[in-house]
């Protein structure tokens, strides 16, 4: 640092507003920027949220503005209503088995996108293809796959001699149920993979080795290494998964609209048909509000997940 | 009052105390060191005085004027030093030089010259229009000093601005901020925990523990008088000895002071130890002694002994020797309280 | 020696198997889109039961008739242009709501803004499918059903809170020291956003605008519950619902439209997939 003692520094100019001004206030700066943020949120999930609730106790029809309380007689109706029960059901089924298969697939496809290969980067972007395309094409893409008269599909079994009759795939309820669920695991496993992907990453690499040098066979170091520092991260993919499976209407409302003869209605595709287009808010409501304990009970466990990385910094 | 002065200064973060009731006089000009271990409160401090935390209670004067209640940071007239330099990743070296400038409204002429002077002083014209990424550890450096300098502050606060330069650097970069200091006559408040860094800039150091001073004073005073035995330990490599004299006191000798009785000659205004070696190490210029003084009722606690090259008395591990320590050089704390008994600093109220 | 050789090539051609698996099932139907947009109709609709015909395959030369009928005889291309016009707005409001909203969250509330942070987040949770019957009442009564604006106004309900959420991130990854030195240097709060955190902030920006761009073009079920006119709908919309005349399915424009609009949400969505991941699983798991 070559000091030049014949230089000087001029004073520079005194600062305009010596004092606290509003855009020095912090308190108040944070609180203005997050008002509108919190506003929208509050007019227009809030709001919308407590008035689902109001509805699903109400005789409103979308034509008429009056809500008129008519107490839990929508919730009684839709209990003993069988298409109901049927959706419940269909809804648990969808949900928890398209959970397990997106989860074994994600862990697998994870796995493999952690090794080193050739033409990695080309596999990782082609399996996000599916996460990444608007849900209402691709559905439309596999509705014509299924097509009754030329799904690709029973030609492949065909010809290969897999298949005797023929898969009328939305004509029959197990079929269009597999169809379903083929669809979306389709559609979420790149999502859970890429999550858990991101927790492969953040596993120290030193413990991987340490197993490795402990001379942990590949299931040993699976079962107790990888899969116990994954649980976390597999858990956030899970829940996740669960929020978009169990409240998911398009696939179905794409795929079957609930057919054939209202077998594949979900608590989502159910509650629109009743809804918007039978026009019954309150039945259309009380339906959805039955996805309230299952949003809550993973708001709750995220919270706690939360809570204890923050406690973990 | 001081130019820069903190009165009962307090900041709480939850239940942590980071500053316990520091009163801090810093007098125009001067170069004071905030010197302790990390987590002492130092930087906390220092972010007080620059505005960049609100105290939980106390008062902050700056140039005779209060500022810790409506003066925000920009209009304290300080500049500051980070440890990461800060500098503005998206501004080439002479547009973060001008950064200051552009705030008070400087005209645009007078910018490019203040910026040219600035980076003359620093020797890095020749950086001006590259960005901080092409810039190596000291060119950083030193374009986050011509920052410092170029608006002119009333006080420079520099947080530990040494410790990203490597070893070898690090000597040099001290000795010129040194040099810059006393020419420009900034008046400066300087953290660090590295006591060698303290010892070589300061005019005054400022030792700090669990969010208070436990003594302002010269290198010399804090290191030959240290004001109790945190700074006594915390000082100096070794450490100060102590060892129990009596109930209810502590003898303090540096271990550069305790030396062969036969170093000393006989009228020698002196202390004799039998000190038992148990292991020596050979530092080129010095040699170590660990052992234990015998006739001491606690004969487990280790003392260190320091002696230069120049002494060349054969000493084997194991066996014992006369030692001593000249009189003047004992310093005696409370056991109990950790506090010396004269205290000639003044400063730290 | 050779037993070790010999097991790691088949743990090779494992890894290989299983990864052209993978990639096979993801992007079939894409294939089977591409070769549906540009095969000729008597090359198209062959019953799936005639096993001579094999239909992985072009068997007569491809055509573009059906791209062209998608373009000059169907709406798509009014499609297309409400899409645009609905998400340029719906990212204007969420760039103009959320970034504050996230450097806030960020900087200037502390530990009680980290839990309204959350909050918010837990608002992207909450599903269109609890929301739209609310909504289509409250869209009647402000007099919005059938335009986009009634999609302008709820669209911001997704966008907002995750986009807070990822800009939070965003802002958080910005050095304080930086923004501390501009405060000391002569910059109130404000001034230092203006000046330093958001040119630093650009890519997080870009990354917003482009999340909430695709989620508009992918969101269905708002536009299927308010828009009812073929000439308002957006392609997510039209193409699966209005590109039927009568009973019958114009495959090879219906797959073509697919294609054309998919392919390059899902190029764009990919660059920028690793930044929402890690805005999405911040919260919940620090890497």
């Amino acid at each position: 640092m070559a000091l030049r003692k014949d230089v000087r520094v001029d004073a520079a100019p005194a600062v305009a507003f010596r004092h606290a001004t509003l855009a020095d206030r912090e308190d108040l700066l944070g609180r203005i920027m997050l008002t509108p943020a919190l506003v929208y949120v509050i007019v227009l999930v809030g709001l919308p949220f407590a008035l689902a609730i109001l509805l699903s106790f109400s005789a409103a029809s979308a034509g008429s503005l009056a809500l008129s309380w008519v107490g839990v007689e929508n919730f009684a109706t839709i209990i003993r209503d069988s298409q109901f029960q049927r959706a419940v059901l269909n809804t648990v089924f969808f949900t928890v088995t398209s959970q397990i298969l997106v989860t074994v697939m994600a862990v697998a496809a994870a796995n493999v996108l952690d090794a080193a290969f050739a033409g990695k980067r080309a596999m990782r972007f082609l399996i996000l293809l599916p996460w990444a395309a608007p849900v209402s094409l691709a559905s439309m893409a596999w509705t014509w796959i299924f097509d009754s008269t030329f799904s690709v599909i029973n030609w492949t079994l065909k010809v290969f001699g897999l298949l005797e009759g023929w898969l009328y795939w939305f004509g029959d309820p197990a079929l269009a149920m597999i169809a379903i669920i083929s669809v979306h695991v389709w559609r979420t496993f790149p999502f859970a993979t890429v999550i858990v992907l991101a927790g492969m990453a953040a596993i120290p690499q030193d413990i991987n080795e340490a197993a490795l040098i402990d001379g942990a066979s590949f299931w040993r170091k699976l079962f107790q290494v990888n899969l116990p520092l994954l649980l976390p991260i597999v858990t956030v993919s899970v829940l996740f998964g669960v929020v978009f499976t169990s409240t998911d209407l398009s696939i179905v409302w794409l795929l079957t609209r609930g057919g054939p003869y209202n077998s594949t209605h979900v608590l989502s595709s159910l509650a629109f048909q009743r809804g918007i287009m039978g026009a019954d808010l309150g039945q259309g409501a009380a339906i959805a509000l039955f996805l309230l304990p299952v949003l809550v009970i993973v708001a709750t466990v995220m919270l706690r997940m939360a809570r204890r990385a923050e406690v973990g910094v | 009052m001081g130019y820069v002065e903190t009165r009962n200064l307090h900041k709480h973060f939850g239940e942590v105390e980071a500053v316990n009731g520091v009163n801090l006089s810093v007098e125009e000009g001067e170069l004071v060191v905030l010197l302790g271990p990390s987590g002492c409160g130092k930087t906390t401090l220092m972010r007080m005085i620059a505005g960049l935390e609100k105290p939980t209670s106390g008062e902050i004067y700056i140039a005779g004027e209060r500022v810790d209640e409506d003066v925000p940071p920009r209009a304290r007239g300080v500049a500051m030093v980070f440890q990461s330099y800060a500098l503005y990743p998206h501004k080439m070296a002479g547009d973060n030089i001008a950064f200051p400038l552009e705030a008070v409204g400087m005209a645009r002429l007078a910018i490019r010259e203040a910026v040219a002077r600035a980076a003359g002083m620093f020797g890095i014209t020749h950086l001006l229009r590259r960005f901080p990424l092409q810039l190596s550890g000291g060119e950083r450096q030193r374009v986050a000093l011509a920052r410092a300098v170029v608006r002119s502050p009333k006080v420079f606060l520099f947080d530990e601005p040494l410790s990203n330069l490597d070893a070898k650097l690090r000597a040099t970069a001290r000795f010129e901020l040194k040099q810059f200091q006393r020419e420009i006559g900034t008046t400066t408040i300087y953290v660090t925990h590295d006591q060698v860094e303290a010892m070589g800039l300061g005019d005054r150091i400022a030792v700090m523990n669990k969010g208070q001073v436990h003594q302002i004073g010269t290198p010399q005073d804090v290191y030959d008088d240290p004001a109790d035995t945190f700074v006594a330990t915390f000082i100096g490599s070794p450490p100060m000895n102590l060892i129990e004299h009596d109930a209810g006191t502590l003898v303090g000798f540096r271990p550069e002071n305790f030396l062969p009785r036969q170093i000393f000659g006989a009228q020698d205004d002196v202390v004799t130890y039998r000190f038992r070696v148990r292991r020596v190490e050979y530092l080129g210029s010095d040699r170590f002694l660990y052992g234990v003084l015998e006739e001491r009722q606690r004969s487990d606690q280790t003392v260190i002994a320091d002696l230069p090259v120049t002494i060349t008395t054969p000493i084997a591990e194991g066996e014992a020797y006369e030692f001593a320590v000249p009189c003047r050089a004992q310093r005696q704390f409370d056991a109990r309280t950790g506090k010396t008994g004269k205290r000639k600093t003044d400063g730290a109220a | 020696m050779r037993g070790r050789r010999l097991v790691r090539a088949v743990k090779r051609v494992g890894l290989y198997t299983a990864a052209s698996l993978f990639t096979i099932f993801a992007v079939f139907p894409f294939y089977w889109m591409f070769l549906t947009s540009f095969k000729q109709n008597r090359d198209l609709y062959v019953g799936a039961t005639n096993l001579r015909h094999i239909p992985w395959i072009f068997n007569e030369p491809p055509t573009l008739e059906h791209v062209q009928l998608l373009f000059a005889g169907t709406p798509y291309l009014i499609w297309l242009k409400n899409t645009a016009f609905i998400g340029a707005l719906v990212v204007l409001i969420t760039l103009v709501i959320a970034a504050p909203a996230g450097y806030s969250l960020a900087r200037l509330t502390g530990r009680w803004g980290e839990r309204l942070g959350i909050g918010i987040f837990l608002t992207y949770l909450v599903p269109p499918t609890l929301l739209f019957l609310p909504f289509s009442r409250v869209i009647n009564v402000l007099g919005l059903p059938n335009t986009p604006w009634a999609l302008v106004l709820v669209y911001p309900t997704f966008t907002i809170p995750f986009c807070t959420w990822l800009m939070m991130g965003f802002f958080r990854s910005i050095p304080r020291d930086i923004e501390e030195q501009a405060m000391i240097d002569g910059y109130s709060r404000l001034a230092v956003i203006g000046k330093v955190v958001l040119p630093l902030a650009v890519s997080g920006l870009l990354t917003v605008t482009i999340f909430a761009f695709t989620l508009v073009m992918q969101e269905f079920v708002y536009a299927l519950t308010f828009i009812s006119s073929v000439d308002k709908m957006t392609v997510s919309l039209g193409v699966p619902v209005a590109l039927v005349r009568g009973d019958v399915f114009y495959w090879g424009s219906l797959m073509a439209a697919c294609l054309i609009t998919s392919v390059p949400i899902a190029v764009v969505y990919n660059l920028f997939i690793d930044r929402f991941i890690a805005g999405l699983t911040s919260g919940a798991v620090k890497g």
